[in-house]
């Protein structure tokens, strides 16, 4: 019961190739969707489980993209030990950060990652040297599995779709071990978690590690999948829109979060024809679901769905 | 190397005084109702826009500079309205995220009326330099900047500490419940804090515009700086966030000077940092005991 939802979504995964054969905007706007979910999934459990906002996580996201990009194109590393290098910079610079950032509460917490986020955008654009600058890089070579390579859309949908069933499943089981019933009584209260015996820092720190893989490994794919890199793909707009994604879904919900990073997703792919009106939207949206369903679009919406049908059974005897 | 120096920190206080209005806002807004918001960038860039749509439309400067004002403190009363009150007592992070949906909608908003294009304010004494000693240069604009700066900043403490107005929206930053009590419309107080703080953004806009014109993106980086003020000064301190921005301005241009201009927001965030991680309240702000 507990995993009904992993398995329709799994179900759904699989079905819309094949449901859509060859149809490249959906196995394209597929990948961008599975890797959003990947993104939206770890910070999650920071925002939505630990309590603790995040404004720089493009940062981590980009750490785990120009990883992959800079060992394979320049120092000709295979694209797996590529990506296992970007989880370990990501999960280091995450541990070495946490503590003195997740010392701050509030909007000092909100200063100091979006500070981190864009000091990481400013170095993704002037260390030309390493990362290409402006341009970016690019001729990054596609992931490689034991001489299986990812090289065409659809591999590469459902290597993204098999991560993405990976990162959902981590995440469902992170939520129900013990680390998870920490951080939900940090986020209730962190004083009262102190005072049962919960070593909060050491919580927060492993929540902050994980959100960071999670996030790099996004990158790691994203790299790999693109073939290419820009810092305009890790800016601060970016990391405004995986707390977007976060948000609309519904704090505290794995899938919550999966359903906003879908649904922000698509609404780009629907709103690329009112190019001008895109940013009002995204504004409104945000607002409005914010005032008005301040727990999420997901996460509202099936409450309410939960309350009409328990009415209705109340009703029928 | 000195003359250099001058020129550095010319070019510092200009920009600062820039940031320390907008973390004046922040401030005031942050004393008012405990929210730090988001869209005061947005301000700042509505303020220079309209000013200079209005200019562009015929508009003599100081009436321009009027309307545009007003017009950026009507949206500010109209942001406390639709989008703060209904959402009174929610969570940090949950007004945090309303504040960036109303910087996002107000920037879409300017995206449709003016487009991407940066557009130009002419300056409002000429464009001749200025020469100071040993060949470092100052533009007339820059004196603008920092002579309103002064004049609003020192406008703002009198309002605080000798009106009747002022000192009933410092009790409501105190305790609002106790402001209620003694017979202060709380309400009013939190309209006339958003007015205040948008108004002053809109001059700031309005200053700064000649020297770096102005787009729909252009509040993004001065909303983070002018937070970054508030920030350093210790948040909820009007004078300390006056003296965050005009520090955080003279370091960057040193920063810019010294080592490298690409750096220079880079420089300016790590310094932020720094103080975050080893004076968690600021430079000048009152070490407040954490209520549980």
């Amino acid at each position: 019961m507990r995993l009904a939802g992993f398995f329709a979504l799994a179900a759904g995964v699989i079905a819309l190739p094949v449901l859509f054969p060859n149809n490249y905007f959906v196995i394209v706007v597929g990948i961008a969707a599975g890797l959003h979910v990947i993104l939206a999934v770890g910070l999650n459990l920071l925002m939505g489980y630990a309590g603790q906002i995040s404004l720089g996580h493009a940062a981590f996201f980009g750490i785990g993209a120009y990883a992959s990009a800079i060992l394979t194109t320049r120092y000709a590393w295979p694209a797996l030990l590529a990506l296992a290098a970007g989880l370990v910079v990501a999960g280091v610079i995450a541990w070495l950060l946490a503590r003195p950032i997740l010392r701050l509460r509030g909007h000092y917490l909100a200063m100091a990652t979006l500070g981190f986020g864009v000091i990481a955008h400013v170095i993704m654009v002037q260390a030309t040297h390493w990362t290409g600058g402006p341009d970016g890089l690019t001729g990054i070579p596609p992931l490689n599995f034991l001489g299986w390579s990812v090289n065409n859309d659809l591999h590469g949908y459902g290597v993204v779709a098999a991560a993405m069933l990976l990162a959902i499943w981590l995440s469902l089981n992170i939520v129900d071990s013990r680390v998870g019933r920490a951080l939900r009584a940090l986020r209730g209260s962190e004083f009262a978690a102190q005072m049962l015996g919960i070593d909060t820092s050491r919580a927060k720190t492993q929540v902050f590690v994980a959100s960071a893989l999670f996030a790099a490994f996004a990158g790691s794919l994203f790299a790999h999948q693109q073939g290419f890199v820009s810092p305009d793909s890790f800016n601060l707009t970016v990391s405004v829109e995986l707390v977007t994604m976060v948000v609309l879904g519904g704090l505290a919900s794995t899938y919550g979060a999966a359903c906003g990073a879908i649904a922000l997703t698509l609404l780009h792919q629907g709103l690329v024809v009112f190019e001008d009106y895109e940013m009002l939207i995204h504004g409104a949206l945000l607002m409005a679901v914010m005032i008005f369903l301040p727990q999420g679009l997901f996460v509202g919406l099936s409450q309410a769905a939960r309350w009409a049908w328990r009415t209705a059974r109340g009703m029928t005897p | 190397m000195p003359e250099q120096l001058l020129q550095f920190l010319v070019t510092g206080i200009t920009v600062g005084s820039l940031y320390a209005l907008v973390g004046l806002g922040f401030a005031i807004i942050y004393n008012a109702s405990d929210v730090v918001n988001f869209a005061q960038g947005e301000f700042v860039m509505l303020g220079a826009m309209m000013a200079i749509a209005l200019l562009s439309a015929g508009f003599p400067l100081p009436l321009a500079a009027l309307l545009a004002t007003l017009l950026t403190v009507l949206v500010g009363l109209l942001l406390e309205r639709f989008a703060i009150e209904p959402a009174a007592g929610a969570p940090v992070v949950t007004t945090i995220i309303i504040t960036i949906g109303a910087a996002i909608l107000l920037r879409g908003v300017a995206l449709l009326l003016w487009g991407k294009d940066f557009h130009p304010m002419p300056a409002f004494s000429g464009d001749a330099p200025i020469h100071l000693l040993g060949g470092s240069t100052l533009l007339p604009q820059s004196l603008w900047v920092m002579g309103v700066t002064v004049l609003l900043v020192a406008l703002v403490r009198v309002f605080f500490n000798r009106t009747l107005l002022g000192k009933a929206l410092l009790a409501c930053s105190f305790n609002r419940s106790a402001a209620q009590l003694v017979g202060i419309n709380v309400r009013v107080m939190l309209r006339l804090a958003y007015g205040l703080s948008a108004g002053l953004g809109a001059l700031a806009g309005i200053l700064i515009a000649p020297i770096t014109f102005s787009s729909y993106e252009a509040g993004i980086m001065l909303g983070l700086k002018g937070f970054s003020a508030a920030i350093v000064g210790g948040i909820g301190n009007p004078m300390g966030a006056v003296a965050g921005g005009l520090l955080l301005g003279v370091l960057e241009a040193l920063g810019a000077g010294l080592i490298s201009s690409g750096y220079k927001d880079a420089i300016a965030f790590l310094f932020v940092l720094m103080v975050l991680f080893f004076e968690p309240t600021g430079l000048f702000g009152h070490k407040a005991a954490e209520r549980v």
